[in-house]
């Protein structure tokens, strides 16, 4: 018999799949720092990631907090940045480090069979980072010109300048930093931000991968002899001052070929029952390449080389955005374009078989992020971090499998509405 | 070590499969043997424009993405200068989505002039986005039509010009799919949880039936050994100076390639290696400063670039460099300093076969090196090198008639 190649094989929908969130062990060290771990995995490699309550909530001096986390492996009493290095890059161990708003990270990848020999160096650099002062100069001398090229991109503007609109110049989720904030880093102020919120500050532990046998006595020994978790440190509460004004074009480079659209407005924390149903919401709107926008403003109109929308993840209050670069000659059909889609959103009920696309599309990709045991603890820790547990996962996949098209469209109406939206062109 | 099988069909599609149960997904990868290199050099960019064009609809499906997402599935593609691959993963249970969209788009395409019309101006924006609406976005395309007189390595994969994107036509693009998009010219890599008793069912069933093309046998210009050391100056509106220098160095047959990759990362890999430490940290003279090579089939470039500290000037930087590299040809490596990029290069591979998604390309792409078993012997490859032969390969390569320097100024400053 002839294949008959229009007719596509069966599937299994998605939405029948069991998706589990695979449990992870929790164990407290000797100094009370929790330890989240998830085992797993067929190469001989892990993560250990610390997460401190340091991110630039805290901060009280612009910029601090990135440049304190940034600068702490460049030197302890008794290393140099270059043996602090090379302490690591000797065993194929990387150390990287990330400062958030409200956390920031110490994590190391390591080959299972070297971890004893670097996570001395690490539990060094939470105990004794120096943070010398030609660190310091050299690093605030290369932000200053890695600064000055960004402030050539045009998406680079965009992307600040839109946090601004939303949060505040003054909220850590809109803060930026400038020159002059680099040029204000004094020693003192990484010195007494390391001393408050590393040396002594609140500490989670998350690990995954293959472990070495006795991996919990290795991180009481290293970690669990800190003087962590003494002090309690109190998130600071920060006002959001949103721009009055809504719309905005600037021009940062006259002969710019494209410009960067971002169209954003407030959106609630995951917490909020609207937060799940939305993300289907978001997907059908812009959040994936088989879209609304991607299909109309890419795929029909060719204006863009990619257009996506999507929903912050900040803990406390997020925003909903769409972003491209477009066409200079095409920006405006652009935001147009966005607009007309949202109409489309609030004014007709979504396509039933189109709502079944993305959930399954959804619940595909939920399958696979659940996969490995890095994605694995990388969602316990967004969970631990936020505040949610487990039942959120189950309760998200099942928000996605039920949801129906008059809940997308009752949605639409409240959150995809034009008056609500800052804009902004920057050529 | 990854273990895998293999089969072909009478096509000529080589089929490889590496199951692994402790997924519930499953990867599908096609690779084709075609690259920006196998371009006629008067329509450049076609490889990376067919790659969009491969999403537009095949012979009997009107659309690529939507059946696939309705399996929950996620895809994408991209076009080097030596291969074009594709590559999806979708939940184990629904593959033959996977073969039955995939087969089509090898089967034909539907030609849409639509798609074409269309796919045209996202590359345009594309091609504007990265190389034009960018400080230095042009530096490659010079660098590559400085180092290179003859072979097609000299065209980047988005295209000599924007023009040649703009003119292609419907008749270039079936000739372009019918020589090169043929069974016998793709590698088709399945990994995750399936059998391969399964998979060999699949291909027979939805790839079998596709004729064979005729064999395409490349015949690329290769560049003649370069004899003096070239240059070019640029002034654009960036803000601060740059400096970029190629080697021209051996292709992945080559004996030194491993021992070059180690060479690439004893001088620019992370924050102890030697151009960080000398040249930023020290001597304060670049604020940020990278190596790496090509990783090409054919031969590549060993690049090392950086963008100045105000101030200091292009001759001063490029002096230090210099150094650098001599140093290099002239004293031998410590057995650590060796140690530990061999070391870093076991990790390395360790983290990139952590998923099934990174497998199936690896698979697929000594695949087409010749034996995709060649995967599991890098490792000691890189193992055998010692600090003798990085300094013979530092000889070879850092030779100053085969170096290429670009100075990139700034007009501001």
């Amino acid at each position: 018999m002839a294949l008959d190649r229009t007719i596509a094989p069966n599937i299994k929908d998605a939405v029948d799949f069991d998706i589990q969130l695979k449990p992870c062990q929790k164990y407290v060290l000797d100094n009370g720092v929790e330890v989240y771990a998830f085992e797993g995995g067929a190469q001989e490699v892990m993560l250990m990631e610390l997460v401190f309550f340091a991110g630039n909530s805290y901060e009280t001096k612009n910029w601090v907090a990135p440049a304190t986390n940034y600068l702490l492996k460049n030197g302890t009493s008794t290393k140099s940045a270059f043996e602090v290095n090379e302490a690591f890059e000797f065993y194929g161990a990387y150390l990287n480090r990330s400062c958030y708003n409200e956390t920031a990270t110490i994590s190391l990848h390591s080959l299972t069979k070297h971890f004893a020999e670097v996570i001395p160096v690490v539990s060094e650099l939470v105990a004794d980072a120096v943070f010398p002062e030609k660190e310091l100069d050299i690093y605030a001398k290369n932000q200053i010109q890695q600064l000055t090229l960004n402030l050539k991109k045009a998406d680079f503007i965009a992307n600040r300048f839109i946090d601004e609109y939303l949060f505040g110049i003054d909220h850590p989720y809109g803060k930026y930093s400038s020159e002059e904030s680099y040029n204000q880093l004094t020693r003192d102020d990484l010195v007494n931000y390391y001393n408050k919120f590393y040396k002594e500050g609140k500490c989670i532990v998350f690990m995954a991968g293959q472990f070495p046998a006795n991996i919990e006595s290795i991180l009481n020994k290293y970690i669990g002899t800190l003087p962590l978790n003494k002090k309690d440190i109190v998130l600071p509460a920060h006002q959001i001052v949103s721009a009055t004004q809504k719309k905005y074009s600037v021009v940062n480079d006259p002969s710019s070929v494209q410009g960067s659209i971002r169209i954003a407005r407030h959106f609630p924390n995951r917490h909020h029952p609207d937060f799940a149903p939305a993300q289907v919401l978001n997907n059908i709107f812009g959040g994936f390449f088989g879209s609304r926008l991607m299909s109309n403003i890419r795929e029909d109109k060719g204006y863009t080389y990619g257009i996506h929308s999507y929903l912050q993840t900040h803990i406390q209050q997020t925003a909903w955005l769409v972003s491209t670069d477009a066409g200079k000659d095409v920006c405006t059909a652009t935001v147009s374009e966005v607009y007309k889609e949202m109409a489309i959103l609030r004014d007709e009920l979504v396509d039933i078989e189109e709502l079944n696309l993305v959930k399954n599309y959804m619940l595909g990709s939920l399958l696979g992020d659940v996969d490995g045991p890095f994605q694995i603890i990388g969602r316990w820790k967004s969970y631990i971090l936020n505040g949610i547990t487990e039942e959120y996962f189950y309760n998200t996949i099942h928000t996605v499998r039920t949801v129906q098209p008059e809940q997308i469209k009752d949605l639409a109406n409240t959150y995809l509405k034009e008056e609500d939206f800052y804009e902004l062109v920057v050529y | 070590m990854i273990q895998f099988d293999r089969f072909e069909l009478a096509n000529g599609l080589k089929v490889l499969v590496h199951p692994d149960t402790t997924t519930p997904m499953a990867v599908v990868n096609i690779l084709y043997n075609v690259g920006a290199k196998d371009e006629n050099p008067e329509k450049t960019g076609f490889a990376h424009l067919f790659e969009h064009l491969m999403f537009g609809g095949s012979v009997n499906i009107p659309e690529y993405d939507e059946p696939l997402q309705r399996a929950g599935g996620e895809n994408n593609a991209y076009t080097t200068n030596d291969l074009t691959n594709y590559y999806c993963q979708l939940p184990a249970e629904n593959i033959e989505t996977a073969f039955w969209l995939e087969s089509d788009r090898m089967l034909s395409l539907a030609f849409s002039p639509k798609s074409l019309e269309v796919q045209r101006k996202v590359v345009c924006e594309e091609f504007k986005e990265h190389y034009i609406n960018k400080p230095y976005g042009d530096a490659w395309h010079k660098m590559r039509t400085l180092a290179y007189t003859q072979h097609p390595y000299k065209w980047m994969t988005i295209g000599a010009s924007l023009a040649h994107v703009e003119q292609a036509t419907m008749e270039d693009v079936k000739d372009f799919f019918f020589q090169f998009y043929r069974p016998n010219n793709a590698i088709l890599v399945v990994t995750g949880n399936v059998k391969t008793e399964d998979i060999k069912l699949l291909a027979e069933k939805w790839f079998g039936p596709i004729p064979a093309g005729v064999p395409y046998k490349r015949n690329l210009p290769q560049e003649p050994k370069q004899l003096k050391h070239k240059s070019l100056d640029v002034r654009a509106d960036v803000p601060m100076d740059m400096l970029m220098m190629t080697w021209h160095m051996g292709g992945r047959f080559d004996a030194s390639y491993h021992a070059t990759d180690l060479l690439t990362e004893v001088l620019g890999g992370g924050a102890s290696s030697r151009l960080y430490e000398q040249l930023i940290k020290v001597r304060q003279l670049f604020s940020s400063i990278s190596c790496f090579h090509f990783g090409t089939i054919d031969p590549g470039l060993f690049v090392i670039t950086g963008k100045l500290v105000k101030g200091i000037s292009m001759s001063v930087a490029e002096k230090a460099v210099l150094e650098e590299v001599e140093k290099m040809k002239h004293e031998i490596l410590d057995a650590k300093e060796v140690q530990k990029v061999i070391n870093k290069t076991e990790s390395m591979i360790c983290f990139e076969d952590m998923s099934i998604m990174n497998r199936a390309q690896s698979l697929a792409f000594y695949e087409l090196l010749g034996d995709a078993a060649l995967m599991n012997e890098e490792l000691a490859k890189y193992q055998t090198v010692t600090p003798a032969i990085i300094q013979s390969t530092a000889k070879t390569i850092f030779e100053d008639s085969n170096r290429n320097t670009l100075y990139y100024y700034s007009k501001t400053s």
